[in-house]
């Protein structure tokens, strides 16, 4: 049983610009079942957002990234999830997870500079009620993004022509 | 030592030098005669070729999966280099009987009916010497892969090949081959998904031809190293049919579903006695596949499901992408159902299948095989794989339409 939603997604997942009609062509459906399935997705909420991976490594001016490791105390009507629902609402914060093991929250930011994101922890979110303590890593290098590894690789070569 | 001596030297050795050495006279006339590979021609013309794009590949554009190639590395970090036994590591061959279980609902005992080849083209041609007493027939249905005719004459055979039609979406008849089947014929091969055709015979197609391979008590030896690779519905074997496991040698390999094709991992299931006999050919040929590669398989088999899906799918959308191009373009293509390989009709052209391919590749740098380089049957077509990225099937597509407009001009 072919899963056509699935299908459309793992276009769309690796292209976000891929048309209903090219769509249609690589899943065998007309352009507009598949017009109509992706509404489905994007009202069904399955389809959040359209985006362009960039490399911002490559662009003058770039960004800084830290990945910010939180330990949280819990309060009686407080559950993890209005702990991460503060964080996540900063425009500087890039996704926010709950984790297993030594730490409990995990988040990206993303600033202009070192001192803008360490600054943005340890005022917005060290001070927040509930945070024991947090732990900033920043990032050196991205070596895959999204499922896109994002250095040179040489390709090797195949014969132009074989039975 | 005077003058004279020296002279006599002279004589004297060219007296022993031997008539004159033509080492042509030394080839076994089975290998002199037989013809070149239909697309050696092609190599030799892509040689110094800038910007190609090739539609000419038989291989997967993947890389084979990450995992599978960290697993062998691991494994020659362990030291794992030496011989395996003849037929292949047990734990290969008795996940390779699972497999069989599992997909085709059949049972093969790892010890006495499986055997690890050096490829699946390896095991094509075990199963050709292992079979064939000088002079026997094995009925070739073609277009097909450019190894067995060759193969058959160098075990001593003699290959009689039979058209499929594109009026039968390639399949083959009972009716294409029952009037070739004489008191020597012996076997006959079934390539399904076909390469070159993309053709795939389904249950019901099998079961018509059931009839005749008995009456003519024939051994079928059925290459399916594409079966993973079956677009619409699921990959039948002739060895499910009742009653046929037995008159059945089961060729496959991992080349294709795990994109593994420089491994050289191949096996055959069958009859004690054919896969007994097999293994005796590859014992003294052979000895054992790469130790490394078995590994490697062991892996793959293990945990590729995803991947091989994956590729699969991949597959899938560029094939309905390259049909509905080349349905653009006007070229009359019958719709592949298995394999990786598209084989439109250029007879519309006036060309032949070998000036098609060699103008297209000289005008507008596009490698494409003549389709008579799969047998006679596949004159008037091209085989075109779309075994690479969508982005270059685009641009194939975009050159073969100016090739097209200008041989219209």
């Amino acid at each position: 049983m072919r899963d056509l939603a699935k299908e459309i997604l793992e276009v769309l997942e690796e292209n976000a610009r891929a048309t209903p009609g090219e769509i249609a062509t690589l899943v065998g459906l007309s352009a507009e079942e598949v017009g109509g399935e992706i509404k489905r997705l994007e009202d069904a909420g399955v389809i959040r957002k359209y985006m362009t991976m960039i490399n911002w490594e490559k662009v003058d001016n770039g960004y800084v990234y830290a990945i910010v490791e939180l330990k949280v105390s819990l309060h009686r009507d407080k559950g993890y999830d209005a702990i991460a629902d503060r964080i996540s609402r900063f425009s500087e914060v890039q996704s926010v997870r709950l984790i297993s093991g030594d730490h409990d929250i995990s988040f990206t930011v993303r600033g202009k500079s070192m001192k803008d994101v360490a600054f943005f922890v340890t005022e917005k979110i060290a001070t927040l009620e509930g945070v024991e303590s947090t732990c900033t890593h920043f990032v050196l290098k991205s070596y895959k993004e999204h499922g896109v590894i994002l250095y040179d690789r040489a390709q090797p070569k195949r014969l132009v022509v074989t039975a | 030592m005077t003058h004279s001596d020296i002279g006599a030297g002279k004589r004297r050795l060219a007296m022993e030098k031997p008539a004159l050495w033509r080492p042509d006279s030394h080839l076994s006339t089975t290998v002199r005669d037989m013809p070149p590979s239909g697309i050696r021609k092609f190599f030799d013309i892509v040689v110094g070729m800038e910007d190609v794009i090739s539609l000419g590949v038989g291989e997967p554009d993947f890389p084979t999966p990450w995992h599978i190639r960290e697993a062998c590395i691991y494994s020659l970090e362990g030291g794992h280099t030496s011989y395996t036994s003849n037929k292949g590591l047990i734990e290969l061959r008795e996940i390779l009987a699972e497999s069989a279980r599992e997909d085709l609902g059949l049972d093969y005992d790892p010890e006495e009916e499986v055997l690890i080849t050096t490829g699946v083209s390896e095991a094509v041609d075990l199963a050709f010497r292992a079979t064939l007493n000088p002079g026997d027939e094995v009925i070739v249905p073609q277009p097909c892969y450019v190894a067995y005719v060759p193969d058959v004459l160098l075990a001593g055979g003699v290959p009689r090949p039979v058209a499929t039609r594109l009026s039968q979406e390639f399949k083959l008849r009972p009716e294409d081959f029952q009037d070739e089947i004489g008191d020597r014929t012996k076997a006959l091969v079934l390539s399904y998904p076909n390469n070159p055709t993309g053709a795939v015979m389904t249950r019901e197609d099998l079961e018509e031809i059931a009839d005749l391979v008995v009456e003519k008590d024939l051994l079928v030896i059925s290459d399916e190293v594409y079966d993973k690779l079956t677009y619409d519905g699921k990959h039948a074997s002739f060895a499910q049919l009742e009653g046929m496991r037995e008159r059945t040698v089961l060729l496959n390999g991992l080349s294709k579903s795990c994109a593994m094709t420089g491994w050289r991992v191949g096996y055959a299931l069958g009859d004690p006695a054919i896969v007994g006999a097999m293994t005796k050919v590859h014992q003294y040929t052979m000895l054992c596949a790469p130790t490394m590669a078995q590994v490697a398989a062991i892996e793959a088999l293990r945990r590729g499901e995803a991947e091989v899906m994956a590729m699969k799918r991949e597959y899938d959308r560029r094939r309905r992408l390259f049909v509905s191009e080349l349905e653009r373009l006007g070229l009359p293509c019958f719709e592949p159902k298995g394999a990786f390989y598209a084989f439109p009709s250029i007879v519309g052209t006036g060309l032949s299948s070998e000036e098609f391919a060699e103008q297209l590749l000289k005008e507008q740098k596009v490698a494409a095989v003549p389709g008579n380089a799969f047998g006679e049957s596949g004159e008037g077509f091209i085989r075109c794989s779309y075994a690479t990225s969508r982005e270059e099937i685009l641009e194939a597509v975009d050159r073969i339409e100016r090739f097209l407009a200008d041989l219209a001009a």
